[in-house]
């Protein structure tokens, strides 16, 4: 059962965002160019600098049983909701272990959140002061760790391989998935639910962003708050939810019969070492990321038309980025139509790696590239082609496509996916 | 105002539906909390605090591990009740 370097496959995806609640209408969100932004209601947002967030569309509350959810944190809801259609979308029907599509011990999961249940957190500690220590939930534990999503969706499939939550900040869904990847290559598991989470949207996490001064504080105009590349961005927007995939091996998939999204090239990965949260201006680390995937991958830069980038509308950031594809990409970025989703999901931080895959995949499979909206005025530093207002199509035969996902901490991830 | 036993078991299968979703009709004096009633340990502590709040009883920690039914827990109550 054990090899090296076997060919890596999605057949299946999952998502619950601030445009839908599955993949299928966040997809229609994305083609229709659709702000999931919204005022944040309610007294106890009322003194936030920033009283903006990209809620979740459907909420998770309204889907999961609630003897289930009120056991899980809202991350870890999310998670749940994605993992469940991802899993059905790949043609699982049971339990790992319940018919013969899966055995256990060949079944992972690996999903990440970026800061972990931190709204139990902070909820419970809201308990212990009000009510006192006797009503502080036994869950609370559980419920807060950040391997919790991973630990319910291995639960919840019976995932015996292996469960795992790299942490690396809004890299973490990327570095999830990559991770389930390398799981399959070195032949630890046939099949890995993989992906990112995040539900932070509380005022806690909101007021320590914005003294960052990393969020946008466009109040007056929430659906034009998340604006990368244009010449007015300032800062990202918050969003809350998950994106799940089903990654397979090629052989494992072919012999279940399985529907094939597209194949996995491979990651690339590296650190800046230049600030705790600050991009590294020129490129450097997410230069070095591309270039490490270019080396180890069969990937080529001339079969690259699509590229789903980090860009979380804030003014070095965005920039950074695409100097960095500039050095490595040289000529070819000209023909990669780059799509910042951000612009209508708002970042969802530690479940950006996890939605944003699951569009990569979805514009590779239906051969269209998601638009970038609201960039009233393009950034002239910007030197790339940005699909901009309207989804563009993407060229017959065999593309590739890539997804970005950088972290605070220095943390740069790239995935490339290839058509099938 | 003492509860009677009808009435404590009428108030655990509320809780225990609350918590496990258990219809209130399944939540017998015989039933076990763990093996008919999906209450696991930690769900087990969120039964005790709510049945202390409702019935202005202590279950001390020691105690929670003898109380394996329904009609354990409802005695357990209906001896100590404030």
């Amino acid at each position: 059962m054990n090899s090296t370097n076997r060919t890596v496959v999605v057949t299946g995806i999952g998502a619950t965002t601030p445009l839908g609640g599955d993949s299928a209408s966040t997809w229609e969100g994305l083609m229709a160019g659709r702000s999931g932004v919204k005022p944040l209601e309610g007294e106890r947002f009322a003194d936030l600098p920033v009283r903006i967030a990209a809620l979740a569309a459907v909420d998770p509350g309204d889907v999961l049983p609630r003897p289930l959810a009120r056991k899980l944190d809202r991350s870890a809801q999310f998670a749940l909701i994605a993992a469940r259609e991802a899993w059905a979308d790949a043609g699982f029907t049971a339990k790992a272990g319940e018919d013969e599509s899966i055995a256990p011990e060949r079944l992972g999961s690996v999903i990440a959140s970026g800061i972990g249940g931190v709204i139990t957190l902070l909820d419970q500690y809201d308990v212990l002061k009000e009510k006192g220590v006797r009503r502080v939930s036994p869950h609370t534990v559980p419920m807060l760790m950040p391997n919790g999503p991973a630990a319910n969706v291995g639960l919840e499939v019976n995932a015996q391989a292996g469960v795992h939550t790299p942490v690396s900040a809004c890299a973490s869904g990327a570095e999830a998935i990559g991770y389930a990847v390398e799981m399959i290559r070195t032949g630890r598991a046939d099949v890995v639910v993989a992906g990112g989470t995040e539900a932070a949207i509380h005022p806690l996490p909101i007021a320590a962003f914005a003294n960052m001064m990393a969020m946008s504080k466009s109040n007056d105009e929430p659906e034009k708050a998340s604006r990368p590349y244009d010449t007015g961005r300032d800062g990202f927007v918050l969003g809350e939810g998950a994106g799940v995939v089903i990654l397979e091996s090629a052989e494992h998939a072919a012999a279940r019969g399985a529907k094939v999204y597209c194949e996995v090239l491979g990651q690339g990965l590296s650190a800046d070492a230049h600030h705790i949260a600050q991009p590294e201006p020129t490129g450097r680390g997410i230069a070095a990321a591309m270039q490490n995937l270019l080396d180890s991958s069969d990937l080529k830069p001339s079969e690259v038309v699509h590229l789903n980038a980090h860009a979380t509308s804030t003014p070095q950031g965005d920039l950074a980025e695409i100097k960095a594809l500039r050095k490595v990409l040289g000529d070819d970025l000209d023909h990669v139509a780059i799509s910042a989703t951000k612009s209508m999901t708002g970042h969802l931080l530690g479940g950006a790696g996890g939605i944003e895959t699951v569009a990569t995949v979805l514009a590779l499979h239906h051969r269209i590239a998601p638009p970038t909206i609201n960039i009233d005025e393009l950034d002239e530093a910007i030197d790339a082609d940005i699909v901009r207002g309207e989804p563009r199509v993407l060229p017959e035969g065999p593309i590739a496509a890539i997804n970005n996902s950088f972290g605070f901490g220095g943390h740069n991830v790239v995935l490339a996916f290839r058509s099938v | 105002m003492a509860a009677t036993q009808e009435e404590i078991v009428t108030g655990l299968a509320e809780i225990v539906n609350e918590i496990a979703g258990i219809p209130v009709e399944d939540v017998q004096l015989d039933k076990s909390f763990t093996d008919d009633l999906d209450v696991d340990s930690l769900s087990m502590v969120e039964v005790v605090v709510a049945a202390e709040e409702r019935f202005d009883v202590k279950i001390p920690d020691e105690d929670v591990k003898n109380l394996k039914t329904v009609g354990d827990a409802a005695n357990y109550i209906l001896k100590h009740q404030g």
